[in-house]
């Protein structure tokens, strides 16, 4: 039992409107650093926020989790300050508590549903999620005994390591099935490792993660690309899998596609961010990989990714990084958190503004951006005001990089090398509710599947495809 | 896991030759195709294109000219040394099925790349001309190699200093001239060479197909860091080529990009020899 158990007592609940705030970097500090921005709650906080949970019996906050989480259970007993009990309430359900407490958009899923969130602010269930994962990581993790489950004697083969493909090896490893992970990178943890900057989710984080795996035996191969060192069929016919989850992300670049995109200093944003975080451009020339950021960076989308690549381009010494945006501050698709980070980073906000041509110098390197204003008409498909463009409002603006983060789509590797595995116009692999695809036993979730979604969403699609593996495996000779 | 050097040859004063332990990758490769290293934790992930491969001992063959960072720090590794990361084959296999006659052409360091596709065609009963270009006689390279994976080779060097004076587009002339009729031409080596010989070649309408080797990262088109601009669309080195047809190549766009990471790369050199932290 905790020392501090007892010293406390669970009185009625803590009725202020307010989350506790969470303790961060000064914004000025910070987007000179790497650091992890956000420092997370000390006990004291977690447990004065845990107490303005209800406790309601009708449980709204638990729908809005893609892999329902036990909210108020665990809440439960970090009022009580049984951290490591309410660790193991919320692993029941999830495997990465660390990386959802950071990266998921609880404003719009848990949280959105809490009652709390009628009156006042909901309760701070992501930053208690995320204080509940440190507190076991840096108290608990190290005596814990992992029991390796007792083999089944079938396998399963993972395409891809990041979130989807961990979950799935996670649950199937627990199962008992003899669980091997392909990632074609060099490191393990796919879009958390590569994607996601440092100072938002430190790479340590993932990393334990990912050991935790291996301990529960599964194996991780990394520098395999299935599809081109090893194809799907073989992972059956030579390598003898019984089944195969299919969790290769989003990988695909999109670029504008207009005049200059060519020039030096024009990224797509996947490649500015996976030399900064994967390669850790921000520690050349200690590491090898260089990054070109220059003094002045326009990173064009309103996204997640865009914020995450301005504020890098900001902590590598950029004095003027813009988010170029075609619609306005509302339809920003980013979460308001990481916007109003960047804000407060010093990233500025081109709003209704849309590039159409870089302009270079004689040598092939970027210099200019020339962008055109927009105004938001009509409502399109997706529901969104649609932006036209503001005749005669031409304008240049002087840059030294641009950054394209206007998405991603599925990498056509394993849909070109994998017959009968059919696929949508979009480049997804088409799989059902519970993640089967027209191939037998080949299975297959997360932004593969999707399209470019979120961290937790593809943790989901894995939880799922999981549990029709077994299902489907256990029926099978 | 580390991917052990099983081998390593000096080929002259600036190009060596290593065969590195990878067996899953020497299963699949082809002509055409690439490899993509990293020495070690602080390493830059590098493409290198396959020059050899050998499917019963694993061994994948690169040949390397020590001119950046990584390729100086590769120079200093030995036979039983390993490099951390290697993953391949990546690319696409050149088309060679169904050539009759071609001119495979190399220029310096790009006669390593050129060698595996034409001991290929060789093997697949097409006649092979072979038309390779050096500084001079001493930067030579594969010359065996080459004899035997050719019908007709032809070593040229930029000082006349073995006894055939001149650019490899020269040869190639000559050759067009004297009224050789190829299928296809196909042109590895330094950007300027395989422009000046598609130039050639689009006034005497053969095909050809020429090998890019921009900076990549990743080599399964996630970054899109290699793109090349081909008949007015811009497509990955990495996954639609690193072949593509030289006559719709947007050469300037490919040269100036080229220069992307220049001056990193003095820095990178520089700075090599002290590093705060670095294990060796």
């Amino acid at each position: 039992m905790p020392y501090w158990k007892g010293e406390i007592t669970v009185a009625k609940a803590n009725m202020r409107n307010d989350k506790n705030p969470m303790p961060e970097q000064e914004p000025n500090v910070r987007n000179k650093n790497f650091l992890e921005v956000a420092t997370g709650y000390t006990a004291e906080a977690a447990i004065d926020e845990a107490k303005r949970c209800l406790n309601c019996p009708r449980k709204p906050c638990v729908n809005g989790c893609p892999v329902g989480v036990k909210i108020p259970e665990f809440i439960a007993l970090v009022a009580e300050g049984d951290f490591e009990g309410a660790y193991a309430k919320i692993s029941e359900t999830n495997a990465l508590p660390a990386v959802c407490g950071r990266v998921c958009p609880q404003e719009s899923q848990c949280e959105s549903k809490c009652v709390r969130g009628i009156k006042g602010e909901p309760v701070g269930i992501g930053r208690l999620e995320r204080f509940v994962a440190d507190y076991y990581r840096e108290n608990c993790a190290a005596k814990e005994e992992i029991v390796k489950p007792e083999p089944n004697g079938k396998k399963v083969a993972v395409v891809g390591s990041g979130p989807s493909g961990l979950t799935v090896a996670g649950d199937l490893a627990k199962l008992g099935y003899d669980v091997t992970i392909y990632e074609a990178f060099h490191t393990a943890g796919g879009v958390l490792m590569y994607g996601i900057p440092e100072f938002r989710l430190p790479k340590a984080i993932v990393q334990q993660e990912v050991d935790k795996l291996r301990k529960y035996g599964v194996k991780i191969e990394t520098n395999v690309v299935v599809g081109k060192t090893i194809l799907v069929d073989e992972l059956f016919e030579e390598m003898g899998y019984d089944a195969v989850y299919v969790a290769s992300g989003a990988g695909l670049p999109s670029f504008l596609g207009i005049e200059g995109e060519q020039l030096n200093g024009v990224y797509s944003a996947n490649e500015f961010l996976t030399r900064v975080n994967l390669m850790k451009a921000y520690r050349f020339p200690e590491y090898d990989t260089p990054v070109y950021c220059g003094n002045s960076v326009a990173v064009f989308g309103g996204g997640n990714v865009a914020m995450d690549a301005a504020r890098s381009a900001k902590r590598l010494g950029a004095e003027n990084v813009y988010i170029v945006y075609r619609r306005g501050k509302e339809e920003l698709p980013a979460r308001a958190e990481e916007v109003a980070h960047a804000e407060e980073e010093g990233v500025k906000f081109l709003l209704l503004q849309n590039p159409t041509k870089f302009i270079g110098d004689e040598n092939g390197w970027l210099k200019a951006v020339e962008v055109v204003d927009m105004e938001l008409g009509e409502p399109d498909e997706s529901g969104r005001r649609r932006p036209q463009v503001v005749a005669g409002s031409e304008h240049t603006i002087e840059i030294d990089a641009a950054i394209i983060s206007i998405g991603q789509s599925p990498n056509p590797l394993i849909k070109n090398t994998t017959k009968g595995l059919e696929t949508n116009k979009r480049g997804c692999i088409v799989a059902d509710e519970k993640g089967a695809t027209s191939k037998p036993f080949v299975y297959a979730g997360g932004d593969a599947v999707t399209g470019a979604a979120t961290v937790i969403l593809a943790m989901g699609a894995g939880k799922t495809a999981a549990q029709a593996i077994h299902e489907a495996l256990q029926n099978k000779n | 896991m580390a991917y052990e050097i099983l081998r390593k040859e000096t080929l002259n004063p600036q190009i060596f030759l290593m065969e590195i332990l990878a067996p899953a990758v020497a299963k699949k490769a082809e002509p055409g195709q690439f490899i993509i290293l990293r020495i070690d934790e602080f390493g830059e992930r590098v493409p290198f294109t396959i020059a050899d491969y050998d499917r019963e001992k694993g061994g994948v063959t690169i040949i390397v000219q020590a001119v950046g960072k990584t390729t100086q720090d590769l120079a200093k590794l030995e036979a039983g040394d390993s490099v951390l990361d290697f993953v391949g084959p990546l690319g696409v296999p050149t088309p060679l099925e169904g050539l009759k006659k071609v001119a495979v052409i190399g220029g310096g360091l790009g006669t390593a790349i050129a060698y595996p596709q034409a001991k290929k065609l060789k093997s697949l009963g097409a006649e092979v001309t072979a038309i390779v270009g050096f500084r001079s006689v001493d930067f030579i390279i594969l010359n065996d190699e080459m004899t035997a994976a050719s019908d007709k080779l032809i070593v040229a060097t930029d000082d006349g200093s073995n006894g055939n004076k001149g650019f490899v587009t020269d040869k190639l002339k000559e050759e067009l001239d004297a009224g050789e009729k190829f299928d296809e031409v196909i042109a590895i080596g330094p950007l300027p060479m395989m422009r000046a010989v598609c130039k050639l070649t689009e006034q005497y309408g053969v095909p050809t197909t020429v090998s890019m080797n921009p900076v990549m990262i990743d080599g399964t088109g996630m970054c899109g860091g290699c793109r090349v601009i081909v008949d007015g669309q811009p497509k990955f080195a990495c996954v639609d080529g690193p072949d593509f047809d030289g006559h719709k190549i947007d050469w300037d766009a490919a040269m100036k990009r080229q220069q992307m990471y220049k001056s990193h790369e003095k820095q990178s050199c520089a700075d090599g020899k002290c590093r705060i932290g670095r294990g060796k």
